[in-house]
């Protein structure tokens, strides 16, 4: 069977002053794959993965989403192919001022034809998903950090997107949770067959729910495989991550 | 050994006048760099504000926050207005004979300038804060860019509402607190006095005129405007995390006080010149 390619980045370049923070960033995705990109903290993930959704403009390359060139679309087009993309925050980003049943309506204020009944419908089955059903009436501000996480979660996929974009999902969470967090990035993948690009530099994040990884040191990707490739890698950088896990 | 700490001296005066010179340069640069920037913004509200889709319940949403929750402290702020410049101003018209002038000229003093600078004054510290606040804090903890990312566009949905229910709203609160300031001024006169309510209101309509009215409640409109557009200039363009948010709420209310008297001031020149 022939494989789709959804993303399709070529050689990004990004610079903020006398910070090359991206400096040759190359990768392609395939539909139904979780590629996780890994790396330090401040190695240009959280860069990269705004660069995807054209929330930071990158200096050179090219980004291709689901056939359509990023840099080459006019902002409503830009905002059409963002409804197709999932992009769960570092912080989750659920709107203070909102319930959980408003934060999840929100994305779909533009489906006006939809009946109050369906949208309802929509709004439960993401909630679901992440098993917070009964946190539908409660704020942002009455919620715990995993429990944020998952709302965001579900609000990603409140539009069903074919890509989803995941800044570093398991930050400031207990082991537990971020296990939690992981399964569920996996069982989102299977039930749905979206890609996903994992910005983590959680080792058991990447571990549980990524097909590929990606290794970013210094605005360069410097290896690439599956997590049991890389964990065999003769390279230090790479195997110093392996090493902490095996020695926790 | 004095010649060289002559030259050095010299030398010293001359690197302070450099890095002054300097420092102004930056100041400067920083300015016309803001105007710019806010320039921007300003004809960016304005295009986005004529471009569908429309957002009127986040419009009626904020007019009901902007304008109904900020009526007490208006309510108050007038009442306590119009006493106050009735009970200062009796003694000295007192001296000359002239008492029964007292509600007109209140009247006039509040309608064409203390009702709507105080009341925009007030409305800047209560409103333009709080935009800058809010969205500052929005934009820190990525609320904005979780907003652009879903397609929405958070300028017309934030910016573009919060200014145009500002500008709509601040003439309202105006009038009504011209009106409390009134009732304020017809309690003051009575507090040494004894005029009926409607003597006291037909001495005040009595040399009330158009011209009076009118331009005061056209530059409020300038003024709400104002107010809201730096609050959301501020606010949107945050940075710097929680600090970011402070400086946003601050100067907000400063740069919009400024703009309130500035604009006052050119409110009074046109007026002038007309009439």
């Amino acid at each position: 069977m022939e494989e789709i390619i959804v993303a399709d980045i070529s050689h990004l370049k990004k610079s903020f002053g006398d910070n090359d923070v991206l400096k040759d960033i190359s990768f392609k995705i395939k539909q139904g794959e979780n590629l996780a990109v890994f790396g330090k903290s401040g190695s240009g993930k959280s860069v990269l993965i705004k660069c995807l959704v054209g929330l930071i403009e990158p200096d050179d390359g090219k980004v291709v989403l689901l056939d359509s060139d990023v840099s080459e679309l006019n902002n409503d087009e830009l905002n059409v192919l963002r409804k197709k993309i999932g992009f769960l925050f570092q912080s989750a980003a659920l709107y203070d001022s909102m319930t959980v049943r408003e934060n999840l309506e929100f994305p779909l204020r533009d489906l006006k034809s939809k009946p109050q009944q369906e949208i309802d419908e929509l709004v439960l089955e993401a909630l679901t998903n992440v098993g917070l059903e009964e946190a539908i009436d409660k704020m942002p501000s009455e919620l715990s950090g995993g429990m944020r996480k998952r709302v965001g979660l579900a609000r990603t996929l409140i539009l069903k997107p074919e890509i989803i974009l995941y800044d570093e999902p398991t930050t400031g969470l207990d082991p537990i949770t971020s296990q939690e967090i992981s399964e569920l990035i996996l069982d989102i993948q299977k039930k749905y067959n979206t890609a996903s690009i994992i910005i983590t530099h959680d080792i058991e994040c990447a571990r549980i729910a990524a097909n590929r990884i990606i290794m970013i040191k210094d605005g360069t990707s410097i290896a690439e495989g599956t997590y049991e490739e890389l964990s065999q890698s003769k390279d230090e950088f790479v195997r110093s991550f392996f090493n902490i896990k095996s020695r926790s | 050994m004095l010649a060289n700490s002559k030259i050095s001296n010299k030398m010293d005066s001359k690197k302070v006048t450099t890095s002054s010179e300097n420092s102004y340069g930056k100041s400067l640069k920083g300015f016309f760099e803001e105007v710019t920037l806010l320039t921007r913004f300003t004809v960016r509200f304005f295009k986005e504000l004529i471009k569908p889709p429309y957002e009127f319940n986040e419009f009626f949403k904020q007019s009901y926050l902007i304008g109904y929750k900020s009526l007490p402290l208006i309510a108050i702020t007038g009442f306590i207005m119009g006493l106050v410049l009735t009970i200062q101003s009796r003694p000295t018209l007192a001296q000359f004979g002239a008492e029964s002038w007292l509600p007109a000229m209140v009247a006039v003093s509040i309608i064409r300038e203390i009702g709507p600078v105080v009341t925009a004054l007030i409305f800047a510290g209560k409103v333009g804060s709080g935009i800058g606040a809010e969205l500052a804090s929005m934009k820190v903890t990525e609320q904005i860019d979780a907003m652009e990312v879903s397609g929405i566009n958070p300028f017309k949905y934030l910016v573009v509402t919060r200014i145009l229910s500002a500008t709509l709203m601040l003439p309202i609160l105006v009038i009504l607190s011209d009106v409390i300031s009134l009732y304020g001024a017809y309690i003051g006169v009575n507090l040494k006095g004894d005029v009926s309510f409607d003597l006291f209101f037909i001495k005040i309509f009595d040399k009330l005129v158009f011209t009076d009215v009118f331009p005061a409640v056209i530059k409020t409109f300038f003024f709400g405007f104002v107010v809201a557009l730096l609050g959301c200039y501020k606010g949107y363009n945050s940075s710097k995390g929680t600090e970011g948010v402070a400086e946003a709420a601050n100067t907000s209310v400063v740069y919009a006080s400024l703009m309130i008297f500035i604009l006052d001031m050119i409110a009074v020149q046109v007026t002038s010149l007309f009439s």
